[in-house]
C-alpha cells in the first residue's frame, strides 16, 4: 500500500512518460499519484492503520501493578485476549443473538423484497410508481430514528403493536422478533428496488417464450426471472449477512424502551461495552478482529459460491 | 399482498406525523395514528428552544457531516477510481486490491482504533474525528472505476493529451464531467451512508454542539423513561431529520433508483 503511493512520487514530476510495455494504458505516474494521494491516504490512515493497531492491541492487556499507584502496564498477553473473548459467555451469547436473527431476518427481509419486486414486476400491479415509492421510503429513515419510531410502536402504553402482539414485543422472548422487524422494515424497499431493476432486465423474449410454453406466472417467476437475476440476488445476500453481523444501532436504541437488551447483546453492542464501559481496549480489540474476520471470510464464501453458480 | 407491504412501510411514517401533533399528554392517551388536539406548534417551539436550540446545530452538523462529506468524498474517490481505470502507474493493482479489502471491514471494527488514534492525536470529540473516517470510501472507488471503464474512451483521451492538456486538468475538464452520472451516483450513496452513521459520532463525540441529528435525538431518547418531557422532543426531531431526506428522494427519483442499482450489477 505505501509502496503505492511512494512509487508514484518517485516516478513524478507530472512528466508525460509515453507507452509501457502493460499495454495501451499509458504511464502517468504523477499525475496518477496526484489523483490518487487523498484517497490513498485517507484508506492508509483510517483503514489500514486502525486494522493494524487493532491487531497490535489485541495482543495486549492493561494490567495495574502493585496497588495500582503506578498506573496501568501493558503486557503482552499473545492470543489471550481472544482466548478470553471466545470463553466469555456474554459474548457467546451475543453471537447466539446475531445467529438467530440473521436466520429469521436474512431469509425474511429478501424473501419479502423479491416477492415485493416480482409482483410489481409482473403486468398485474397497477401504480407500479406509487407501489415502488410507498416500499422504499423507509430506507430514508436512518437507523436510529427507526429505532426510535418503532420502540414507540412497541411500547405498551403508546403503542397499538403489544395490545395485538402475542407476545410482549419488548419482553426477553418479544425482543429477537421486534428487531428483526424493524430491520426488515428499513431494509426491505431498498433490496426491492435493486431486483425489481434487475428483474427489468431480464429478455422480455425469454418471458414469451415461457408463457408460450404455457408456463404460469408462478412458474414463470420460478424457473425464469429469478434464475436470471441469481448474481444480484447473491449481492444483495452478501450485504444483508454483513448488517446482519454488525447489528448495533437498532439494539443500543431499543435499551432507552426496555431491559430485555442487555448491555453486550449483540457482538458490536460487546465490543462498545468492552472498550467504552469496561475500559478493556485488548478484550474490545480482540472482539474487534473477530467480528471483522467473520464477515470478510462469510463474504468472500458467498461471493466465491456466486461466482461459481452464475458461470 | 402489495397493499400489506405499502402499509407496512408507510403506517410507522404516519404514526410519527399524527404523534408529532399531539401534546404529551394525548400522546398516551388517544390512539396511535388519530389526530388529538393541534399541539404541532408548540412541539416545534419546545423543540427548537430546548437547550439553547442545540436541534438547529445538530442539523447544521449533519448537513456538514453528510453533505460536504458526500461531496468531497465523491470527489476523491472518482479522482482515485478514474487513475486506476485510465493510467498506469506503479503500485496501481495494489491499491486497488487494498481498496477492495477496505470495502469488507466492518465499521465496527475500525470504531475503538479510530477512537484511540484520535485521541493520541487530539482529534477527539472535534469535527475532523467524524468527518474524516466518513470521508473514506473504498466502495466509491470501486464504483468510479466501473464507470471511469464505461464512460470515458481512451481516445478522447489521447486527444486531450496530444492537445496538450494535462493530466490534472483532462480528469477534471474531461473525463469528470463523462461521468457525471455516476459522480452524482457516488454523492447519494455517500451521503446516505454518512446520514445514517450512528456508532462513530457515538464513540467520538462527547459535546452536544458537534452531534449530527441521529445522536441527538438518541442522547434524548436515553432520558425520556426519566423524564417524559422529551417524548414529543425525540418524536418531533424525528419527524423534522426524516422529512427533508424524504422529499430529497420524492423530488431526485429518477436519479436515487438509477443510483442505487448501479452499484449491484457487478
Amino acid at each position: 500500500m505505501s509502496r503505492s503511493t511512494s512509487g508514484g512520487v518517485r516516478s513524478g514530476g507530472g512528466a508525460v512518460l509515453g507507452r509501457t510495455t502493460a499495454g495501451r494504458m499509458p504511464r502517468f505516474g504523477g499525475a496518477a499519484a496526484l489523483l490518487c494521494a487523498p484517497f490513498a491516504l485517507l484508506l492508509i490512515g483510517t483503514v489500514l492503520a486502525p486494522v493494524t493497531y487493532a491487531l497490535y492491541l489485541s495482543l495486549f492487556t492493561e494490567r495495574l501493578s502493585g496497588l495500582g499507584f503506578s498506573g496501568p502496564s501493558r503486557a503482552f498477553v499473545a492470543l489471550g485476549n481472544y482466548a478470553d473473548v471466545v470463553t466469555d459467555p456474554d459474548f457467546l451469547h451475543g453471537v447466539g443473538n446475531v445467529a438467530l436473527y440473521a436466520v429469521i431476518q436474512v431469509p425474511l427481509m429478501l424473501g419479502g423484497a423479491l416477492v415485493v419486486a416480482l409482483l410489481i414486476d409482473s403486468a398485474v400491479a397497477r401504480l407500479k410508481q406509487v407501489w415502488l415509492l410507498a416500499v422504499f421510503l423507509p430506507y430514508a429513515v436512518p437507523g436510529v430514528i427507526a429505532g426510535l419510531i418503532w420502540g414507540y410502536l412497541y411500547s405498551p402504553d403508546i403503542g397499538p403493536i403489544s395490545s395485538i402482539a402475542p407476545i410482549d414485543p419488548l419482553g426477553a422472548n418479544g425482543i429477537l422478533p421486534s428487531v428483526v422487524n424493524i430491520a426488515t422494515w428499513q431494509w426491505m424497499g431498498y433490496n426491492m428496488i435493486i431486483f425489481y431493476t434487475a428483474l427489468r432486465t431480464v429478455p422480455r423474449e425469454l418471458l414469451e417464450a415461457a408463457r408460450v410454453d404455457g408456463a404460469g406466472p408462478i412458474r414463470t417467476a420460478l424457473s425464469v426471472k429469478l434464475p436470471s437475476i441469481r448474481p444480484t440476488l447473491f449481492v444483495g445476500l452478501v450485504f444483508t449477512i454483513i448488517g446482519a453481523l454488525q447489528l448495533f444501532t437498532e439494539p443500543l436504541v431499543l435499551q432507552s424502551f426496555t431491559g430485555a437488551v442487555t448491555s453486550t447483546w449483540t457482538p458490536s453492542l460487546y465490543v462498545y461495552d468492552s472498550a467504552f464501559v469496561a475500559g478493556d481496549y485488548g478484550r474490545a480489540a480482540a472482539a474487534s478482529v473477530l467480528l471483522g474476520l467473520v464477515s470478510a471470510v462469510l463474504s468472500a464464501v458467498v461471493m466465491r459460491f456466486s461466482a461459481r453458480r452464475s458461470r | 399482498m402489495l397493499g400489506i407491504a405499502a402499509l407496512y412501510s408507510v403506517l410507522p411514517l404516519m404514526w410519527l406525523v399524527t404523534s408529532s401533533t399531539k401534546s404529551l399528554g394525548d400522546f398516551s392517551t388517544t390512539s396511535a395514528f388519530e389526530f388529538a388536539d393541534w399541539n404541532l406548534p408548540a412541539n416545534l417551539r419546545a423543540l427548537f428552544s430546548e437547550a439553547d436550540g442545540v436541534f438547529l446545530a445538530w442539523a447544521r452538523n449533519s448537513v456538514l457531516y453528510a453533505g460536504v462529506g458526500a461531496v468531497l468524498g465523491a470527489l476523491i474517490c472518482t479522482a482515485c477510481g478514474y487513475a486506476v481505470a485510465k493510467l498506469d502507474f506503479p503500485g496501481r493493482r495494489t491499491l486497488f486490491a487494498v481498496t477492495l479489502t477496505g470495502v469488507l471491514v466492518p465499521t465496527t471494527a475500525l470504531a475503538l482504533p479510530l477512537y484511540l488514534m484520535a485521541s493520541e492525536f487530539r482529534l477527539v470529540d472535534t469535527f475532523w474525528a467524524v468527518f474524516l473516517p466518513l470521508l473514506t470510501n473504498p466502495f466509491g472507488v470501486y464504483l468510479a472505476r466501473v464507470y471511469a471503464e464505461a464512460a470515458v474512451p481512451d481516445e478522447v483521451l489521447e486527444a486531450a493529451r496530444i492537445d496538450g492538456s494535462g493530466e490534472l486538468k483532462t480528469f477534471f475538464r474531461v473525463a469528470l464531467p463523462m461521468m457525471r452520472p455516476g459522480f452524482v451516483t457516488i454523492i447519494l450513496f455517500q451521503f446516505v451512508q454518512i446520514w445514517n452513521n450512528f456508532f462513530l459520532p457515538l464513540v467520538m463525540l462527547t459535546d452536544p454542539r458537534l452531534f449530527p441529528l441521529s445522536l441527538g435525538l438518541y442522547q434524548w431518547s436515553t432520558r425520556v423513561s426519566q423524564f417524559p418531557q422529551y417524548n414529543p422532543l425525540v418524536i418531533t426531531g424525528s419527524l423534522l431529520a426524516v422529512l427533508p431526506i424524504i422529499v430529497a428522494f420524492l423530488v431526485l427519483q429518477r436519479q436515487w433508483r438509477s443510483g442505487l442499482t448501479a452499484g449491484s450489477v457487478k
